[in-house]
């Protein structure tokens, strides 16, 4: 993976640059000894590494602003990170680049149940949002597969998503404001504890942005009350086909599941070696189907279901009598990715969305390409929002297996393209789908998006190298080229 | 009249958009015009009318997405998803009565420029939630997309949502793409008369916060009751509260006796079947509850909380002689005041009491001249105000495109 050419003069300039950030964040905020470092050269995607120049932890808005100043002004680049758990490299260092930790970030400032919200900063875990609102019954509805480490913040940066998307919507769609702080080191405020802001729907577009346009440095989320119950139907089939029919029905007969999951039969073997869920062992295609709402509701379409898992000629079917039970069903769908990795030395993540029904055509096709590369490929499946999940087997100790199985990878999501789906459902671009933007977006399209980063970051300073291909500076990407003096257009309508 | 033109394809927007950019020719952007009188006036200039861009391009009722070209009617899509049971979950509202036009004329594109959203955003999110792409030509004359037809997707910026609400004042959108969601089997409204604001909110307050997933929470004092069609809204002599509940046929009747138990005791209750509930939520959608044709309509999003606080606050400082109605949705965030008989639409002291509570406030209605007066969107603070000129210049560096409809500055 190519990165930016790193700038000599700011890796030259390091020692300076230290002390400037040491007047600003105390003593054990800045780390820069190698050996310490050596912690941060990679997020969750661990196939690339770079140390960084610095890495420095504030803890404090007014301290983000400063650290965000000094670098600016000495033309150092930087990278936001909170839990490192990217999958897509979204948090990679760069050599000429400052890493932001937001770990200190790690309070819950306010919890509002009289306005359904809370307060936090980014450094707040997913689930540590949910357990301070447990106990009056409330929760965060998104729920990545990481949310016990991964932050609110990262979460933000990423509009991750999780199982219950589908119905609860994901990050977008479940926060009410920011506190963002500008390369420039400007602090801006958008949305707050209302619902809808006029203006520019710019928390639209920080959500989701990878830490290109500012650095997150609090977050108000809305929280909801728990559902009155959960219950949960497991089906398996025999044929894929049939699993299919199954998922398309479901969401045809008008119902939307809390969640609705399928595994593959390799999936499904790897989960069962593990977590002893009681899956049939004969299944092609495993599917959850999640109910929750009010107790009248779930038990009147959890009838609707299992008749049509009948009708979809299901081979087996049962449906949770207990929270328990329950929670047995999901106990190897949550570990799904933890047991490929014992079936397995190593294994590379996908994150397409496709439509629906392409899923047949896309899983046929992955197993041919699976026997051509020699690599075996085990599927989950977010069947509800149509976010599929490939998991490439390799081992990273055979030489030439890593590239395999990103060929392997870059094929799978042009597929998704192909059948009218998208690079990424929530694991970001980051580094690793950056050179695959091109399958997706046009050079104006890709160039229009970089304009807003100009509206942002004007320099180009934070997280340079993610998401886009091909970098501009922002006065190329503002020249105009006009074609005057021409007949405009004799053939439109006009009056 | 301006001149208008008036393309057929989104060939010919893009063509039309360039010429105007070489020759520095501001476009008035047009879907069928029914909310032209949203937003400040602006100076005269050539109108891009977009309603010859119609038809829908793309709809799988089985993947619960729809596009459509920008100026296809929304009672067109309409019409179509209900015909596979489906529909906008986020109820666009149809401003075109409180704007001085006919109803029924609205646009999807225009829907998307002006983020509008009804009742049922309280449960399932705004307009900017459900839009899952766009495609458009910027004020640089070059064509543009953003987003998919897939309902989770993280690629790229979410351009999708910075166009939803932008009021045309950044691309001329030309086909737009939603996420859909199946119509419930069965709709019933409680009503609960006799509440004061503050207890009514708190009703709803209590009611949103339950795990009775309402999709409808609004309060309508006396006076704004009494105007609805519904015989049992408009006969009540009183306010009332109303809490929607939608589902499958067994779960809403329960969910309708867990509110009346759990409200019973606060005032007496009513039950709305489909077809009265679909009529109140129209009402309440549409605006047509409050009384003036000619006062001056604030839209204010408030933090549910401080709803009643923020309306004494505003009918304290206004002069004797306004006459003040009100309308509350989205269990008290949203605040609809009707201000007749004041100056400038008594914008300082609106503008006052929301800076203190937080939130913001709309102009949605009043004259011309008022609307040039005093600033219809919220005044963004200064950073975030050279931010939005930043976007504002990122997408249409000539300012062409509605000059003047959201800002004095872009």
């Amino acid at each position: 993976m190519k990165m930016p050419e790193p700038d000599g003069n700011v890796i030259a300039g390091r020692d300076a640059l230290i002390a400037f950030l040491r007047g600003v964040v105390a003593e054990e905020g800045v780390i820069w000894s190698e050996n310490e470092l050596k912690a941060y050269e990679c997020d969750g995607l661990t196939a690339y590494r770079q140390v960084p120049l610095a890495v420095v932890l504030p803890q404090d808005t007014r301290q983000v602003s400063e650290v965000l100043k000094i670098c600016s002004a000495h033309g150092a680049k930087v990278v936001p990170r909170g839990a490192g758990t990217s999958l897509s490299g979204g948090a990679m260092p760069l050599a000429d680049g400052v890493l932001l930790g937001l770990g200190k970030f790690n309070r819950i400032l306010e919890i509002d149940y009289e306005n359904r919200c809370a307060v936090v900063q980014p450094g707040v875990s997913n689930l540590a949002i949910s357990d301070a609102v447990a106990d009056a019954d409330f929760y965060y509805a998104p729920d990545p597969s990481s949310q016990i480490v991964c932050t609110i913040g990262g979460n933000v940066a990423e509009n991750s998503g999780g199982v219950h998307c589908l119905k609860y919507g994901v990050t977008t769609n479940n926060i009410l404001g920011l506190e963002i702080v500008l390369m420039s080191g400007e602090v801006v405020r958008l949305g707050g504890k209302h619902l809808d802001t006029d203006g520019y729907d710019l928390m639209g577009v920080m959500t989701g942005s990878e830490g290109l346009l500012g650095v997150i440095t609090e977050v108000t989320v809305r929280i909801l009350k728990k559902p009155e119950v959960a219950r949960a139907v497991l089906v398996g089939f025999a044929d894929l086909e049939d699993g299919g029919r199954f998922v398309a029905d479901v969401i045809g007969a008008g119902i939307i599941p809390g969640g609705m999951e399928m595994m593959d039969k390799t999936a499904t073997h790897a989960a069962e070696a593990f977590c002893q869920a009681g899956y049939p062992m004969d299944a092609e295609a495993l599917v959850i189907v999640e109910l929750d709402g009010h107790a009248t509701e779930v038990d009147h379409l959890i009838g609707q279901v299992e008749e049509i898992a009948r009708l979809c000629g299901a081979s087996s079917l049962r449906t949770s009598q207990s929270e328990d039970e329950r929670l047995t069903f999901w106990s190897g769908r949550k570990a799904a990715f933890a047991s490929i990795g014992r079936i397995s030395p190593d294994y590379y993540c996908m994150d397409g969305t496709i439509p629906r029904r392409a899923l047949p055509e896309v899983l046929r096709r992955m197993a041919q390409m699976s026997a051509r590369f020699g690599l075996r490929v085990a599927n989950v499946f977010h069947a509800g929002d149509g976010n599929l999940h490939p998991l490439i087997l390799y081992d990273a100790n055979q030489p030439g297996e890593l590239e395999m199985a990103e060929e392997f990878g870059a094929e799978i999501l042009k597929l998704c393209v192909e059948v009218g789906g998208v690079l990424t459902g929530e694991h970001g671009v980051g580094v690793e789908k950056r050179d695959l933007m091109g399958e997706m977006f046009s050079a104006a399209d890709l160039e229009q998006q970089q304009r807003l980063k100009c509206a942002f970051d004007p320099e180009g300073s934070l997280n340079p190298g993610k998401v886009f291909p091909i970098l501009h500076r922002c006065a190329e990407l503002g020249r105009m080229h006009i074609h005057r003096g021409q007949v405009p257009f004799p053939d439109i309508e006009r009056f | 009249m301006s001149e208008t033109f008036r393309p057929s394809d989104a060939d010919q927007v893009l063509e039309t958009v360039a010429w105007a950019v070489a020759e520095e020719q501001p476009l008035e952007i047009r879907g069928a015009g029914s909310k032209q009188n949203l937003g400040r006036p602006m100076a005269d200039c050539r109108v891009l009318d977009l309603s010859a861009l119609t038809g829908l391009t793309y709809y799988e009722p089985g993947e619960l997405v729809l596009a459509a070209w920008a100026g296809t009617p929304l009672s067109v899509i309409e019409a179509e998803l209900s015909e596979n049971g489906q529909r906008l979950a986020f109820e666009p509202a149809d401003y075109g009565r409180i704007l001085g036009n006919v109803a029924g004329q609205a646009t999807i594109g225009g829907l998307v420029a002006c983020n509008i959203s009804g009742p049922r955003r309280v449960q399932v999110g705004a307009a900017r939630d459900h839009c899952l792409g766009v495609s458009g030509v910027s004020g640089r004359g070059e064509a543009f997309k953003s987003g998919g037809r897939v309902i989770k997707n993280v690629t790229g910026y979410d351009l999708s949502k910075l166009m939803t609400g932008s009021y045309g004042t950044l691309a001329a959108l030309t086909e737009v793409t939603f996420k859909v969601l199946p119509v419930p089997e069965k709709t019933r409204t409680v009503l609960i008369f006799g509440h004061g604001e503050a207890e009514g909110i708190a009703v709803l307050s209590q009611a949103s916060a339950s795990a009775l997933e309402p999709s409808g929470l609004a309060h309508l004092p006396a006076v704004a009751a009494a105007r609805s069609s519904v015989g049992y809204v408009a006969k009540a002599g009183a306010s009332v509260t109303a809490i929607r509940v939608e589902g499958p046929g067994p779960s809403v009747e329960a969910r309708c006796r867990s509110l009346r138990g759990l409200f019973g005791g606060t005032g007496r209750t009513e039950e709305l079947h489909g077809h009265n509930s679909g009529t109140l939520w129209r009402e309440i959608a549409d605006v047509t509850l409050l009384g003036s044709s000619d006062g001056s309509l604030w839209r204010l999003s408030v933090p549910p909380s401080t709803a009643s606080g923020v309306v004494s606050a505003v009918e304290a400082q206004l002069p004797l002689s306004c006459r003040v109605e009100v309308l509350f949705d989205w269990a008290g965030g949203l605040i609809w005041l009707d201000v007749t008989g004041a100056e400038n639409a008594a914008h300082d002291v609106i503008r006052g009491v929301i800076r203190d509570e937080g939130g913001h406030a709309t102009l949605i209605r009043a004259s011309v001249d008022v609307r040039r007066a005093v600033p219809v969107f919220q005044p963004p603070e200064p950073g975030l105000a050279a931010l939005n000129a930043r976007v504002k210049q990122g997408f249409d560096p000539r300012g062409i495109f509605n000059p003047g409809r959201m800002s004095t500055d872009y």
